[in-house]
């Protein structure tokens, strides 16, 4: 017997009445919700303040967030409970688990960089730059001396770290990808191996190997450029291999349909629409190195004067400079120069970070200003 | 140019021809160097294991067996000098690392990949790099001058109503100085440099989620959550686990954040919330002035960085297993 419109079966399995079907929202936050999480959030502060700070015997500020956070989601769940069938709850407090998992990529960054800047903005002048620490003693006062000695071996030894590491890894990521053959896999294997490599093991490296044995146990800013390239090269030869990959195929075949070698197809074709991409590949290697200690602690020695000479005599690095600083002063004082130094280091990261965002972020074969200006005076744009 | 050059052979039937491609000079030198390079970072790595076996060799055939089973460092004052408390205190450090890391990065890569509104998705991973980026020394001082007196508070709760557990038990626990430079605290300033590297990777593995199978999941009615827990968790497992070994492998070479927290102890234990602890990269650290002048000591302390670098990869290699096999999955989808 079949049922016609209107009429109920009173037979079936199925319940007299369904509720009509409910749309189930995707938008990333939906605005209906705003509302109640807000009153979930206001409630659960009264209450885990009520239960932590006047019934237990709590304290700390971390223990009140943690319980914070763990009575708000119980109170999100009852308010979304109240008003939504028990899937769609639970899609909202995860909802609100994810989000608080994007927070938490945000919250130490910025509470980092505001710490470092409050510490380090009182002994921030122009002698940090100009002098450096061949007078200075434990008594005297934390805006005296600087950093100029530290800056200058810095910048000498990424450079070193720079001239080696970035020919190198820019050779290892065309050969993994233009030419390849039997030994890419084995050397793709080992370029993610080294880029885990711990930090205190190249030092090490570059110790048994080049100190010990060509330098005759003297450390210099040589030795520790090479043990910064060590850890830069990975850095460079993976992130150049995930752009030369980028670059279309269709571009690479018609060079070489053009009659091109692959030579030629590589310098005019292949570098050309990676370049922004490689430079982004550098600074990163850039940013990851200048931050490095471990291998420099044992490579480059330390010294409290300007060396410019990376061949002969110790030299100091910014990183080192901070690191002794706070490892052999025991005064706030003293720390001061420590901190401004912390702050000068994460502000050239952050610098160079940027700076590789911005390149980064341009397509493939961009035309800048300067090269617009070239190809317009040969006559070509 | 390059020259095809295409003839038959002889004159027995149908034979393939034979394809020969020969290059011009300059193309042949590209190649060379190329592969040069390749060979050169092949060869670099056998360089690092091979120089530091060379020098801690002798050392470590005349300690034998007892390097792995003497706790105490005493190398400098010509005692006895072995890994067996160091090793596993830098597990221990290691692994309260990734407890804390991975729910962290595994949270927030499914929020970059499927929850964050798309205008900012951009945005976010940069901010995950630069995370990655920012020098560990930094993550040092903040762990040191600004996490650990507010993370002693719930160091000493734990302690207080957990005690019974051994791990977070602590004998004299009454004053908080009894629960500083611990385990625990070195662990979680060093979870905070593991998140950006465990996120990165379950990200990429996150975003290869295959799109058919999504949309499957919502045209049967399931919710966002649904989808990522029928659908993307279990796609992206391989990326998960390789993401885990990996941030592991960072968190055992991890030197100067926990050098700046610890204070030396040679005794491995359950605790992880006492006053004490030791990783063998802080030991390289803290001991190689002191050990320079010292041939013995300083290739005692080569021998150390020999341990770590074998157990990192073995580590790395297990992690990055894991993870290719994973993507190579990506390629069945619909």
């Amino acid at each position: 017997m079949t049922t016609t419109a209107g009429e109920i079966d009173l037979r079936g399995d199925e319940p007299l009445y369904t509720p009509p079907e409910e749309r189930i929202p995707f938008r990333s936050v939906d605005p209906a919700d705003a509302w109640p999480l807000i009153g979930a959030g206001l409630s659960s502060l009264c209450l885990t303040w009520l239960i932590y700070e006047r019934l237990t015997p709590l304290t700390g500020t971390i223990g009140f967030g943690i319980a914070w956070y763990a009575t708000f989601l119980l109170i999100a769940w009852f308010v979304a409970r109240a008003n939504h069938d028990k899937l769609r709850a639970r899609d909202q407090v995860v909802r609100i688990v994810m989000w608080s998992g994007g927070l938490a990529l945000i919250v130490p960054l910025v509470a980092i960089l505001g710490y470092i800047v409050l510490k380090g903005y009182h002994a921030l002048h122009a002698s940090f730059f100009t002098k450096d620490e061949r007078f200075v003693g434990s008594l005297d006062k934390g805006t005296s001396g600087g950093a100029r000695h530290a800056i200058i071996g810095t910048l000498e030894q990424v450079g070193i770290a720079m001239c080696i590491s970035v020919p190198l890894g820019i050779t290892t990521a065309l050969y993994l990808n233009e030419i390849g053959g039997r030994l890419a896999r084995p050397v793709r294997t080992i370029v993610d191996a080294m880029s885990a490599l711990p930090s205190i093991v190249a030092g090490l490296f570059i110790y048994t190997s080049f100190v010990v044995v060509i330098n005759h146990g003297q450390q210099n800013g040589l030795a520790g450029g090479l043990a910064l390239a060590v850890m830069m090269l990975p850095t460079v030869t993976r992130t150049s291999e995930i752009v030369l990959r980028l670059v279309p195929g269709g571009l690479r075949e018609a060079g070489l349909a053009l009659g091109a070698t692959d030579w030629r197809t590589t310098r005019n074709v292949v570098l050309p629409t990676a370049r922004t991409g490689l430079v982004t590949a550098v600074i990163l290697g850039l940013a990851r190195v200048i931050g490095e200690t471990a291998p420099l602690l044992l490579t480059i020695g330390g010294s409290r004067f300007v060396n410019w000479n990376v061949f002969k005599g110790q030299q100091s690095s910014l990183v080192l400079f901070v690191y002794n600083i706070f490892h052999t002063q025991t005064t706030a004082e003293q720390w001061k120069r420590g901190w401004t130094g912390a702050l000068v280091l994460i502000l050239l990261v952050l610098v160079l970070f940027v700076t590789a965002r911005v390149i980064g972020g341009r397509g493939p074969a961009h035309i800048g200003r300067i090269k617009r200006w070239r190809l317009a005076r040969k006559g070509l744009a | 140019m390059t020259v095809l050059d295409a003839r038959p052979i002889a004159d027995a039937g149908d034979v393939p021809l034979r394809v020969v491609v020969r290059r011009n000079p300059a193309d042949r030198v590209y190649r060379g160097v190329a592969r040069g390079g390749g060979v050169a970072t092949l060869t670099l790595m056998g360089f690092i294991g091979g120089f530091l076996l060379l020098r801690s060799f002798h050392v470590l055939n005349a300690r034998g067996f007892a390097f792995l089973t003497e706790k105490r460092w005493l190398a400098a004052q010509n005692g006895p000098f072995g890994i067996a408390a160091v090793l596993p205190l830098t597990f221990e450090i290691a692994i309260v690392a990734i407890v804390i890391a991975v729910p962290v990065a595994t949270v927030a890569a499914l929020f970059l990949t499927e929850y964050a509104p798309r205008r900012v998705r951009r945005l976010l991973t940069s901010l995950v790099d630069l995370l990655a980026a920012v020098p560990s020394l930094i993550y040092g001082l903040w762990g040191l001058f600004y996490l650990q007196p507010h993370l002693v508070h719930v160091s000493k709760w734990l302690s207080d109503h957990l005690g019974f557990i051994p791990f977070f038990h602590v004998q004299n626990g009454t004053a908080l100085s009894a629960f500083t430079s611990s385990t625990f605290i070195a662990g979680v300033v060093v979870s905070l440099m593991v998140v950006p590297v465990c996120t990165t990777v379950m990200r990429e593995v996150f975003a290869q989620a295959p799109q058919g199978e999504k949309e499957g999941a919502l045209a049967l009615g399931a919710t966002k959550w649904g989808v990522v827990r029928t659908v993307v968790l279990p796609f992206g497992r391989g990326g998960m686990i390789g993401g885990t070994m990996l941030g592991l492998g960072r968190a055992l070479g991890e030197t100067i954040a926990v050098t700046f927290i610890i204070s030396p102890f040679f005794q491995p234990r359950a605790s992880i919330l006492a006053n004490g602890t030791h990783s063998i990269s802080a030991l390289i650290a803290l001991n190689f002035s002191e050990s320079v002048s010292n041939p013995t000591a300083r290739d005692g302390l080569i021998a150390a960085g020999l341990a770590l670098f074998v157990v990192t990869l073995g580590v790395n290699a297990i992690a990055s297993t894991i993870v290719a096999r994973s993507r190579s999955g990506a390629s069945t989808e619909i």
